[in-house]
């Protein structure tokens, strides 16, 4: 048993947490800790285990920029107990026998859950449905696909991809790129694309794709989710197909809340990423977007690549930044110290909102007796400056290198079990 | 100034001493010994990932006519195409002890990542880079200006400068609009709206979809190449189209001032953007551009390596 003392429940009230056998079993002031194991909470705040519904793990396939156990060894460092694997791995997670494959490799690395996200297209080649039925009866209970990294841009497959994940409660995540309008696209369109001579991405590429996608949903009844929404027209397209009751949520990344393209023009590949950094108008509408709940989630996006992809010439670097080790800082930085959002609305933007849109159960339950003891004690009053180094991902693709960042994950529970203490990875707890 | 990687990072100041630098070595060429001693010892690499023979002779004859020792490092088709390529191509001329490297490169911003990636110490030149930039050519074509609107002293104010077709594609449009707005000149860039950049608004420049209204006030004209392949993106209906409405013929050309003249940057598309005729004329500087290029290539290579002694102690 692990009593966890004095500390501040969801940023607000300070009591003690008891755990035992993987549940939370009470919640107090003055518990008693007799010879249990204390954690002292003085100066910390609980939050139930954030959720990530965007990780990519890169196995099976790229072992050299990440495998699920560093992969889940980082999300355990960023207060993660739940991370959603992304499909475009090689093989393509677009059967049974890969998502169970990924999810068995989750649960033998024991520092996070992993739920496996479906391709929605056989091999992601936007052509034929993968067998979404099979990978939602497969042990692994797949409930969200994607074909992330690409956008399922054909009208049709996507109207019966949303149909037809009705039957097991699923939900299509877009990438949404139109993609005729992003061809070569190498950063965000605007006056900076035109004087870097970088070939533009469109927001309307975006724009157009989540518009469609709002409607196909409500047409069909079914849930959509916008992956990685990034302009000031997404967000208020989002906002006009809630407003019409229509069951559409969206995610926003962290870089999206914090970074501009004004970083491309060093041309450090770096800050590549897709969708690309947009200009400071944009960052403010994603921000006020998640503090009116217009965005749903905080998903982390985390795209692991391997140094070489990343030392090069813009366009020939690959797409993509780590994330999971600094999501709840970049958080912090954009949303709380701002006061655009209170520590319970964290927990429900990075635990509570994504559990329920990927249909995990045991996960973003909130810190009560007879609850799954799935905790993140965070201290808010630290601070530190980004060290690309210390990360327990394979890769080094941080965007944040050398920033100064708020906040110290101090320690994560899964199911009970520290995965994460006094900061440092434990030896996890491999099912 | 330790490197040359857009027109736009040149002061006015630094861009009248290179254009007077070259005024002076535009004598050389013109000696029978065309030779100076000011870079003897000194190495510079021509690294090239793209082909472009004319660009790369006036660079190397630049470097020859100073006395550097100069290396050809012709990178396209090799294992650079990768992108690891262009950090160990730069490593290893490093450690050749390259004292400037010309870049030129399919990539926008691949000389400012050599140059500030910290894998390479020498000065870097862009030799054009992508859709990006591509400054001598724009020193090159100011100092033509230069020497047809103003004796060949001083800067371009109050000229009217028309650039005219693929500005979207092209580094030298980008060049030229930066340094040309430096000098005080008064940039007009013509083309269809397609192939105008998102965001040029924005440019220190005027902008018209209408070629025949922008000519009877230019002092100089420069058409840009238009690469046939844009029609099939559909940039504009078809070639003959394009030419009709912005290729620059000897009906257009007469509507010119009098003392106005026509550049291209090259290579031409005869009968594209600019009539064989046109091209052939006694307004056109286009071969002169080229002699150019080289005197405005030695000031560079002279004023980056050979105007400081930092470079001495290694």
């Amino acid at each position: 048993m692990t009593v966890i003392r004095q500390v501040r429940l969801l940023g607000e009230d300070v009591v003690d947490i008891a755990i035992e056998g993987g549940v939370i079993t009470a919640v107090g002031t003055d518990l008693p800790t007799g010879d249990h194991d204390v954690v002292d909470g003085q100066g910390l705040i609980a939050l139930p285990g954030l959720v990530d519904l965007h990780t990519h793990l890169r196995e099976p396939g790229r072992e050299d920029a990440e495998t699920v156990r560093t992969g889940t060894m980082a999300a355990a460092r960023g207060g993660f107990t739940c991370v959603h694997a992304m499909a475009n791995t090689d093989p393509v997670a677009d059967t049974a026998g890969v998502v169970e494959q990924v999810w068995r490799l989750g649960r033998e690395a024991g520092y996070c859950d992993v739920q496996p996200v479906g391709a929605v297209t056989v091999g992601l080649a936007g052509e034929q449905l993968a067998e979404l039925g099979a990978m939602a009866d497969s042990a692994a209970g797949v409930r969200v696909f994607s074909d992330d990294g690409k956008c399922v841009s054909d009208a049709v497959l996507m109207r019966r991809a949303l149909e037809y994940v009705k039957a097991f409660g699923g939900v299509i995540a877009q990438h949404a790129q139109e993609p005729r309008l992003t061809e070569g696209a190498q950063m965000n369109e605007g006056i900076l694309s035109g004087e870097l001579g970088l070939t533009g991405w469109p927001a309307a590429a975006e724009e157009a794709i989540v518009a469609r996608d709002c409607v196909l949903a409500a047409h069909v009844g079914s849930r959509l989710h916008v992956c990685h929404l990034s302009t000031r027209g997404s967000v208020e397209i989002v906002r006009w197909a809630k407003s019409k009751g229509w069951d559409v949520t969206a995610e926003v990344t962290p870089h999206h809340l914090l970074l501009t393209d004004e970083l491309v023009r060093s041309y450090d590949p770096i800050y590549k990423v897709n969708p690309p950094l947009r200009s400071a108008d944009d960052v403010a509408a994603v921000r006020e977007g998640l503090a009116d709940g217009t965005i749903d989630i905080v998903a982390t996006d985390h795209a692991p690549h391997p140094m070489e992809d990343k030392e090069c010439e813009w366009n020939a670097a690959a797409f993509g930044m780590i994330g999971l080790e600094t999501a709840l800082s970049v958080v912090q930085q954009t949303m709380v110290d701002t006061g655009l959002l209170t520590w319970a609305q964290v927990a429900d933007r990075m635990s509570t909102a994504p559990a329920r849109i990927g249909r995990v159960a045991d996960h973003g339950r909130p810190i009560a007796v007879g609850e799954p003891a799935n905790v993140v004690l965070y201290d808010p009053a630290a601070t530190r400056v980004v060290e690309p180094a210390d990360t327990a991902s394979l890769s080094r693709n941080t965007p944040y290198r050398g920033h100064e960042l708020p906040g110290r994950v101090v320690a994560t529970f899964l199911r009970g079990h520290a995965t994460v203490l006094d900061g440092a990875l434990t030896e996890g707890v491999p099912a | 100034m330790k490197h040359l990687l857009s027109a736009g990072d040149l002061t006015h100041e630094d861009a009248l001493r290179i254009l007077d630098t070259a005024e002076e070595l535009l004598g050389v060429a013109k000696r029978p010994i065309k030779k100076l001693p000011t870079l003897r010892g000194r190495t510079v690499v021509n690294l090239f990932f793209e082909d472009s023979t004319r660009t790369r002779i006036s660079f190397e004859a630049a470097a020859k006519r100073l006395s550097a020792d100069v290396i050809n490092f012709s990178a396209k088709g090799s294992s650079a195409s990768k992108g690891e390529g262009l950090k160990d191509t730069a490593l290893t001329l490093q450690a050749m002890g390259a004292d400037a490297v010309v870049v030129r490169h399919h990539h926008s911003g691949a000389p400012h990542r050599l140059a500030h990636a910290e894998w390479t110490k020498g000065a870097v030149i862009n030799a054009g880079d992508g859709t990006h930039e591509h400054p001598t050519q724009a020193l090159l074509d100011a100092f033509t200006m230069r020497r047809h609107l103003n004796d060949g002293v001083g800067d371009l104010a109050g000229k009217n400068i028309t650039i005219v077709g693929d500005v979207l594609h092209s580094r030298v449009a980008r060049s030229n609009a930066l340094l040309l707005h430096t000098l005080g000149a008064h940039v007009t860039l013509v083309a269809p709206p397609t192939l105008l950049p998102v965001g040029v608004e924005h440019w220190p420049v005027e902008t018209s979809y209408d070629l025949d209204a922008s000519l009877e006030k230019a002092d100089a004209v420069m058409m840009l190449r238009v690469q046939r392949e844009r029609m099939n993106a559909s940039f504009f209906p078809s070639a003959r189209e394009y030419s009709r409405r912005y290729g620059l013929d000897t009906a257009r050309m007469n509507r010119l001032p009098e003392h106005a003249i026509v550049m291209h940057p090259g290579p031409m598309n005869r009968g594209m953007e600019i009539s064989a005729d046109v091209a052939d004329s006694g307004r056109s500087v286009i071969v002169e551009q080229v002699t150019n290029g080289v005197a405005v290539r030695m000031a560079v290579l002279y004023l980056l390596v050979g105007g400081s002694t930092e470079g001495d102690t290694e």
